[in-house]
Parts: structure tokens; sequence; C-alpha cells
């Protein structure tokens, strides 16, 4: 038996193909969303892969450091450098900044890492080029994506770093590139005060009789001080020995340092349910009325070109034609439009994807998904069409 | 092959029931020899359609009895389970209007009814175009519908209606699109297809050219046959 559905796609390519076309347009827009999910979620497995942390140690009672504000005393981290199966421990801050380069502001997540030996936590794992952060104060590396160049001086609020090295894939978890500076500088940064501020706070402390007492002169620039320095930071990030299971030391230092501990799987959690929840869900969102509006046009397109064959297939049932041939007939095009508007909707993706400004990850097992899902609503778009080329009275082909 | 025609013994059809009830068919009575041509003719409303549907198995007669060959397919009832099948392997159909499918070239379009009854694609088309060589349109063997002139495509209806050889031919109204010149041709050719297949050929008319030709005539009047000897001409 010959293919009907072949033969009539082949007499009318034209109308097909075009058809095709703009159905594989829409399902480009589809995959390239779910491939910008799929780089959100990645973007923050990097992000936690990059602090090559096995803890995240944060203030208690909070989620930090990437879902809530976080902060610790800077000396913690030697407290947990002691404790059982704890191999580094190493202080962060994150800071979201705008960084200018070149006219404009780049969006960045400023990093503050503890210099150290290579696999400290916090520090970029792999440069691109240049070398790590060896000095105490501004020096820095950046994400390349950044378009800082080596050699480069970029200003982070009042001061200037220099840009010894450059990292790939050092994302924040919304692709924002990283710049990684001196745990010091990064302190200063987070809690740097303008100059006016600082004159105002000063005088005020000069005009309160409890901190400006002519009995103890050294009280006043004390807390002057004191008020001018940062001693937090917004997390420890803590590698384990190996073969140390994570829960067996995050026990000990949930009861007896009373600071939240979570462990890789629980802070992946953290980012994935609630950082990038609400945009996951905007996605997921767009992804059914994408494939809602992709069945609809199918379905129109189909049933407007079974419309146009009524007279055929009354002439197909008269001639002794089974229903299922005709209904096997009118799916298996709809079921072509879809791979041709798959593969076009695969080939256009493929090439607009890396015009994206944030990172789009196209899986290969989401292509494959989205293929069958694309069949799947192909299927259901072509039973408007069937039930009416079902209800055909093949009297239709004879006159009167 | 042809076998013993077809006969319709006090075929009736009925649309609607009690009070408004209309009776399409009154009690049709007709019988076509295996080769003949017959004509069935009548005004606007007078039951063709609905005769011509009945003999189709498109719709379902309210009485009657039709013999197709040697077997009875209706019997106050179809005695066929499948009227799909019957239609396919039993019944030919020719059209006023071609009807061929437009995304089928020649052969296709002609070897689809054997396809259908499950016959290997090579032996249908063979099956195609032997017709097609008797019909003398194998030159076009290959060419789409929309490429055919109007006296080709209905030369290929006409095989279509013929290629599983089936007792009994409908042709309703196939000369009506065409000239004097090409309707007397296509009537030719469905005489000359009866004879040499053996197949009951009913063509129902209008058109007052072809009228004189057959030998054979029933009007049909108020759903009521009557049969009248034709003239005959050209065709002996």
């Amino acid at each position: 038996m010959i293919s009907l559905a072949g033969r009539d796609i082949l007499h009318s390519w034209g109308k097909f193909v075009f058809t095709g076309v703009g159905l594989g347009l829409l399902i480009g827009v589809t995959l390239s969303m779910a491939g910008i999910y799929r780089g959100m979620v990645d973007d923050a497995q990097v992000m936690l892969d990059n602090t090559g942390a096995d803890l995240w140690v944060v203030q208690q009672g909070t989620q930090g450091p990437y879902a809530e504000s976080s902060s610790l005393y800077d000396d913690v981290y030697r407290s947990l450098l002691n404790m059982p199966g704890v191999e580094y421990a190493a202080n962060v801050t994150y800071l979201i900044m705008q960084v200018g380069h070149g006219g404009h502001d780049v969006s960045t997540m400023v990093v503050g890492i503890m210099s150290g030996e290579p696999g400290t936590p916090g520090q970029p794992r792999y440069l691109v080029a240049g070398r790590h952060i060896t000095r105490s104060h501004y020096e820095a590396v950046a994400d390349i994506t950044s378009g800082f160049q080596l050699g480069e001086r970029i200003r982070i609020r009042r001061n200037l770093y220099t840009l010894v090295g450059l990292s790939k894939r050092t994302v924040s978890y919304n692709g924002d590139p990283m710049v990684f500076i001196p745990i010091k500088d990064a302190q200063e940064a987070q809690f740097l005060k303008d100059n006016d501020a600082l004159i105002q706070q000063r005088r005020r402390n000069a005009e309160n009789p409890a901190f400006n007492r002519p009995g103890i002169p050294g009280l006043l620039a004390a807390v002057n001080a004191s008020q001018s320095a940062n001693a937090y930071v917004n997390a420890v990030l803590v590698k384990l020995k190996p073969g140390t299971l994570p829960e067996d030391v995050a026990k000990p230092m949930r009861r007896w340092k009373r600071l939240q501990v979570y462990t890789r799987t629980q802070m992946e959690s953290i980012l994935v349910d609630k950082v990038i929840a609400k945009s996951a869900r905007q996605i997921a969102l767009f992804l059914v009325i994408l494939a809602i509006v992709s069945a609809a046009i199918v379905a129109f397109i189909i049933y407007t070109l079974t419309l146009g064959k009524i007279r055929e297939i009354a002439v197909l049932k008269l001639i002794g034609t089974k229903n299922r041939t005709i209904a096997g007939m009118i799916m298996q095009q709809s079921i072509a439009l879809g791979i041709i508007g798959f593969v076009v909707g695969k080939i256009t993706a493929t090439f607009w994807v890396p015009i994206f400004p944030k990172y789009v990850l196209l899986e290969p097992l989401d292509s494959v998904a989205g293929f069958f899902a694309v069949l799947v609503i192909c299927v259901l778009a072509s039973v408007v069409a069937i039930r009416m080329a079902l209800k055909v009275d093949p009297a239709e082909a004879i006159g009167g | 092959m042809g076998g013993k025609g077809i006969r319709i013994e006090g075929l009736k059809k009925r649309y609607g029931e009690g009070d408004t009830a209309v009776h399409a068919l009154k009690g049709v009575d007709m019988q076509v020899a295996p080769g003949e041509v017959v004509g069935l003719i009548g005004p606007s409303g007078s039951g063709k359609s609905t005769l011509l549907k009945c003999l189709g198995a498109v719709i379902d007669p309210t009485a009657g009895r039709m013999v197709l060959g040697d077997e009875v397919i209706f019997d106050d009832g179809w005695k066929a389970r499948d009227l799909r099948a019957l239609r396919r392997d039993k019944i030919g159909f020719v059209f006023q209007a071609p009807y061929l499918i437009p995304f089928l070239d020649v052969t296709d379009n002609v070897a689809l009814l054997p396809m259908l009854a499950g016959i290997p694609n090579g032996e249908a088309r063979a099956k195609a175009l032997e017709l097609l060589t008797a019909l003398d349109v194998q030159h076009r063997a290959r060419a789409m519908p929309s490429q055919l002139s109007g006296g080709e495509q209905q030369r290929v209806a006409i095989a279509r209606g013929l290629v599983n050889r089936p007792p009994v031919i409908l042709a309703d109204e196939p000369t009506a699109p065409l000239d004097s010149e090409r309707a007397m041709a296509v009537i030719r050719i469905l005489n000359d297809m009866a004879r040499q297949f053996e197949t009951a050929i009913i063509v129902v008319t209008h058109d007052e050219k072809i009228i004189p030709t057959f030998k054979r005539i029933y009007h049909i009047r108020d759903g009521v046959t009557h049969e009248e000897a034709g003239e005959g001409r050209g065709f002996d």
C-alpha cells in the first residue's frame, strides 16, 4: 500500500515546508526556553562546583549566603578548621555590583576569597589566562564573559584592582560573571561608607559623651575604628578530608558551634527550589503556553488541509478506503509537519543560542524529550481533523 | 468478473418517520445484464440519486432485494457486514466530475483500489496499466490529474471504476462536463468496457446527446421506475 500522506506531502511540499518552518520557529523558541531553564540550573550548579566546598557554614537560622543574607564573624573559620574531618575552611563574601568597563557597567558578583594554596575553597579553580591572586590587596581575577582584559585596572567602590587572571564558567546563579578579590578588600567594599557618611558618623561619635570621655582618650578613636571596619563574612566554605561523609561533619557543627550548615545537596536544593524557582515556574508556564500554541497551530493547519480534501476523502471512503487508512493519512501528515517543525526548530535554536545574553544549555536529552512531545502534540492536534474526516459521508461523492 | 449483472426487486427507501416521512423510492425494479449499459433518467427529485446511493451501498434501503451476480446483497437488510469492502470489490463508481485523487499520479489513482484490497503494489500497478492501455491513456500513466484534459481524466476515472472488475458500475452523469464528441467517446468506452469485462453499467444522465445510445432506459418518476426500449444508436 502506498503512503497517501507521503504522496500528499510531496504533491504540496511547499505548503508543508513553509508551514513547518513557521512551526519550527515556534519550536525553536520552546527549545530555547527549556535551554534557558537548564542554563539557570547549570549556572547554579557551576557556582557551587566552583567553590570547591563540601559544606556551607552560614549564620544560624538563615538560608544564606545565596538565598538570604548571612553574617558570620570572620574568625569562625579557625574554630571549624579544628573539627574532625575538615581539610580546609575559608571565609567568603558575595557582593552583587555593577563594575564600570569601557563606558558601561558590567553586572557582576564580586567574591571575596582568602588567598591560600591551590584547593582552598572559594578560589577560582580553572584559569584560562594569568595567575591566581597572590597579594592581600588590589588584585582581581574575573570571568572571561565580563569582557575585562588581563592587566586591566577595574574600579570596585573606591579602589582600583589589577586584573591578574581570567577564569571561565565562574558565574553567579543568575549568570553574572564573578570577579574575585582578596577577602579583606571585599569585607571593606561590602560595608564601606562614603566620605560624607564617615564624617557625619565621626562627628556624632565626638558629640556623644559616652564615647568621647575626657578620662579615656583612646575610646573615641577605638569606636570610630570599630565602626569603619567590617569583621563579618557571608559564609565559611568547608572542604572535607577524603572519605568523610558531609553529614558526619555538619551535625557537630550545628550542635556545638550553633551555626547553620548546608551540604552540597541541601545548597543545590535551596538554589533550585528557592532562588531560581520563580524563574523556573515562569519558564515552565511559557513552555506550556508555547506547547498549547504549537498544538493549536498544528491542529488548525491540519484541519484546514483536511477541509480542503473533503471531496477526495468522500471518494476514498466511497471506493472502500478504511477509516483507519484515512485517519492514518491525516495523523501521518500532522506528524510529518511536527518533524519538519522540530528539525527547523532544533537548527534555528542551535544557531541563535550563542547570541543570547544568558547561558542557554541545550541538553540532548531535552531535545529527545522535545521531539517526542512534538509527536504527541501533533497526534493530539490531528484528532479534530480526523474526527471531521471520519464524519464525511461517502454519499457526498455522489451528486444529488 | 461480471457474472449475472444486477437485479433489483421492490426497492424502497423512506426518509423520516410518521406524517413527515418521505418515500423517495416506492418499489424500484431493475435488471441489468452483464455487458449491458442502461440509462437511468428522470427529473430532479425523482429519486435518481437515492437509487444510486442505495445501489452503491452508501445508504440503507428501507425494504426490497438486490442481487449482485449470484449473491444476494440486500434482502430487507444488508447481507454483507462490511459495506466498505462490498463497495470496493463489487461496485465501481464513475462520477460526474472525475474526482481523481490530486496527489496520486494516473497509475496510482487507478491502482489504489486493488492496493486497498490488499493486492501488492506492483501487481496493482500492472492491472492499472493494463486498463489504462485499454482506455488509450497509457501514455499519461505518470502524469498527475491536473496535467490531464477533461476527457483523459474521465477515462482514468472509468479505469478506476473498472480496475477491480466489479459486476456493476454506477456512473453518475459521467458526460455532464464534456462536449458532444468527448461525451460520445466516454459512452463508447463504457459500452466497450461493459462488453469486454462483462460488467453491468447503469448510467444516470440528463444528457440528451447520449440518451439515444442506450438500448434500454429506466425512467424514474416519483420513486418508481418504468422500463422502455432505447434507440441503441451507434454501439452495436
